[in-house]
């Protein structure tokens, strides 16, 4: 009985040591690949071609899962609302949140599943089919080469793609109160922007989908080049990117949501 | 006049870890030749490539190409000198996100500035030098595994290195492609003026086109010679390993206990 | 490699995420209707400031002119000092008298302007001098309460 409890205290341990040996490892990574990025900024060729397979790819996803989104956010808060005579505050509501946080975060959800998920696979692969190391030996660096352009292309595309989340969800809320429901429409845009601040709604959106953007990305590329060669190693990493990478928005999440809107409210 | 060396190994080990692969590996490879490396399977002849690659650093002794010391060049020489390099991997890594044209055309674009129409003249000759100029559109996933070794081997001299790395050319190939990429390997040594190094463990093909070959076992050299010295040796190794012989002295057991101890036959018989 | 393809995608991809913040800020948030705008800041001090926040409306004959941009509390005068930031189209002369009201019975809180007869104009940094705090609606409940309980005391001398 002793013993076992000692073993998996040990085991605990070995774990714990184990995850922080890997974050040091991770964040060294992250750096060289900011250290790196000189080639993909001169040459944006080669992130231009990475947008496409993580930002237009991804559009389908994004703008349909946003109208849905915004839809459910229109009935439920316009079946609330109305129970206190305040219907037309739905345009707030639907907004508020999809500013603030469904954009942002579900944007961020759907991103890490959608090209976090293909971006690590492909690198992994590249580097299980031996195509980092041939790089390599061809005098050509696979970390500015192939992963800078993966991770800037994702930093860059996640601010737009939460936008476009939330401009969708914006148009779903609309689409279900004011067309289907028959909620006045010049008080539903009226009170929505009376109550949506471009400073400190939207902006303070648009930051938290850049960080986001910036662990998607950086969680994506590292597990990818850090999967072992193997075809397990490969899906197994890709899993962890979707999973790390989602635990990682809802943690930045609370940390950036504090920071901002302290003192307000 | 002796031909010039290129290559000198010296004293080179390097281990994993506790586990030590090579043991104090010496040869030398002169200009224009083609020099095979064998060995049975993990006994560190992809290793050798790596080190004189400088992907990974010896414990001791060193690699001398083109009288630079590989593993005490900084980064950037390194990348200098690994561009007079070529190398063809076991199965032939090409970049899956690019046409087979790109990929020829890869090294040039990142390296030099020439001008697109003179890197599509030059891609075209590579790529006609084996025989695939009308496969420049296709991906790598549209390619047979000999084609694929082809395009390799054309990107491999795209920027005509001084000395060209064969992992294991010959494996999963069928004896067509098989003669093709040997005969390849000897034609591009002798047209470019460069060395070759090809680590293999088909013996029949390779020894058809090597000037030289170096056996290793056991991270040691086991037996060097010609082609002619090694097919007639009665080194034991070597003649097991040419003849491919199921035992000698690479022993068919992994190292056991005595078998009929391992079934415990005398606690039974007891 | 279709690059001019890629390239077109990729370029209408951009301009959609463009076009989706514009239009967040212009249709969905408050962008157009003053914080491009220029706009001149006001300090005034309130005895109380009820549930006044950050980012209340100014407003001045029910036209919202300006936001509060920030509350403070002076510890010289023991009051709330509240700064204000109006839109320069929106001038109001010396006398201004600023007050604390609230839009319906439980609605928010805001600060209304009404503009008195000054021919000087307030500035940048100015201070408004004539201010009225919130209502409380506890204090207004005690008030009641003991005002009926000193006419009740009337009586029955």
């Amino acid at each position: 009985m002793l013993k076992r409890i000692i073993s998996g205290i040990r085991g605990i341990g070995h774990r714990v040591i184990d995850s922080t040996w890997r974050l040091g490892y991770a964040a060294r990574f992250f750096i060289l690949v900011l250290l790196k990025s000189t080639t993909s900024l001169r040459r944006f060729g080669l992130v231009i071609r990475e947008l496409y397979f993580t930002g237009v790819l991804s559009l389908i996803i994004i703008l349909v899962s946003g109208l849905f989104v915004g839809m459910v956010l229109g009935l439920q808060g316009y079946e609330t609302l109305q129970k206190f005579g305040s219907e037309s505050a739905v345009g707030t509501l639907v907004a508020l949140s999809l500013v603030r946080e469904l954009g942002p975060v579900v944007a961020a959800l759907l991103f890490a599943s959608r090209a976090g998920s293909a971006i690590t696979a492909e690198i992994g692969l590249m580097k299980a089919t031996e195509q980092l190391s041939a790089m390599g030996m061809m005098a050509v660096d696979p970390v500015a080469r192939v992963v800078a352009p993966r991770f800037w292309a994702g930093v860059i595309s996640m601010p737009f793609l939460a936008a476009m989340f939330s401009v969708m969800g914006v148009f779903g809320g609309y689409l279900v109160t004011v067309v289907f429901i028959g909620v006045d429409e010049g008080l539903f845009w009226s009170q929505m922007q009376n109550n949506v601040d471009f400073r400190i709604d939207i902006a303070n959106g648009v930051i938290k989908s850049f960080f986001f953007g910036i662990a998607v990305a950086a969680i994506a590329v590292f597990e990818g080049y850090d999967a072992p060669p193997t075809a397990e190693g490969v899906s197994g990493a890709t899993t962890r990117t979707v999973v790390t990478s989602s635990l990682a928005i809802l943690g930045l999440d609370f940390i950036l949501t504090a920071f901002m809107f302290r003192g307000i409210s | 006049m002796p031909p010039e060396t290129l290559i000198e190994v010296k004293n080179l080990s390097f281990s994993y870890g506790s586990r030590s692969i090579l043991k104090g590996v010496s040869m030398t490879m002169s200009r224009g030749k083609v020099v095979a490396i064998m060995g049975g399977s993990g006994s560190g002849k992809t290793t050798l490539l790596r080190l004189i690659g400088g992907t990974v650093t010896p414990s001791a002794g060193y690699v001398k190409f083109d009288n630079h010391v590989v593993h005490e060049l900084n980064r950037d020489a390194l990348f200098k000198l690994r561009r007079k390099m070529g190398m063809l991997f076991q199965f032939g890594a090409l970049f899956t996100d690019l046409s087979v044209f790109d990929n020829v055309a890869f090294q040039m674009r990142e390296h030099t500035d020439l001008p697109e129409s003179m890197i599509r003249d030059l891609v075209l000759m590579k790529l006609n030098a084996v025989g695939l100029r009308g496969a420049h559109h296709l991906m790598p996933g549209e390619l047979s595994g000999g084609m694929a070794r082809r395009v390799a081997l054309a990107r491999s001299i795209a920027l005509d290195p001084t000395l060209i790395m064969y992992d294991e050319p010959f494996t999963g190939l069928d004896p067509i492609s098989l003669s093709v990429i040997g005969s390849l390997i000897r034609r591009l040594t002798d047209a470019l003026g460069t060395t070759a190094i090809v680590v293999t463990h088909d013996v029949q093909e390779s020894l058809k086109i090597v000037d030289y070959v170096y056996f290793i076992a056991d991270g040691v050299i086991a037996a060097e010679g010609t082609p002619k010295e090694v097919s007639q040796t009665v080194k034991p190794f070597v003649h097991q390993f040419v003849h491919g012989e199921i035992d000698g002295p690479v022993p068919f057991h992994y190292p056991a206990v005595a078998y009929h101890s391992d079934l415990q036959l005398e606690d039974r018989l007891a | 490699m279709q690059r001019t393809t890629m390239d077109l995608w990729v370029g209408f991809f951009v301009l959609l995420g463009i076009g989706a913040l514009l239009i967040l800020s212009l249709k969905v948030g408050n962008l157009s209707t003053y914080g491009a705008k220029q706009s001149y800041g006001l300090v005034g001090n309130f005895e109380n400031i009820g549930g006044l926040k950050v980012r209340a409306p100014v407003k001045s004959a029910g036209v919202v002119v300006g936001r509060v941009t920030d509350i403070q509390f002076s510890l010289e005068t023991y009051d709330a000092v509240v700064t204000m930031r109006i839109g320069s189209d929106f001038t109001f002369p010396k006398d201004t008298f600023a007050s604390i009201l609230t839009a319906g019975l439980l609605g928010e809180q805001y600060i209304g302007l009404d503009a008195g007869g000054d021919e000087t104009m307030l500035k940048d940094g100015d201070k408004i001098m004539i201010t009225n705090s919130a209502i409380v609606l506890e204090e207004m409940i005690g008030r009641f309460l003991f005002d009926k309980a000193a006419e009740d005391d009337d009586e029955s001398f």
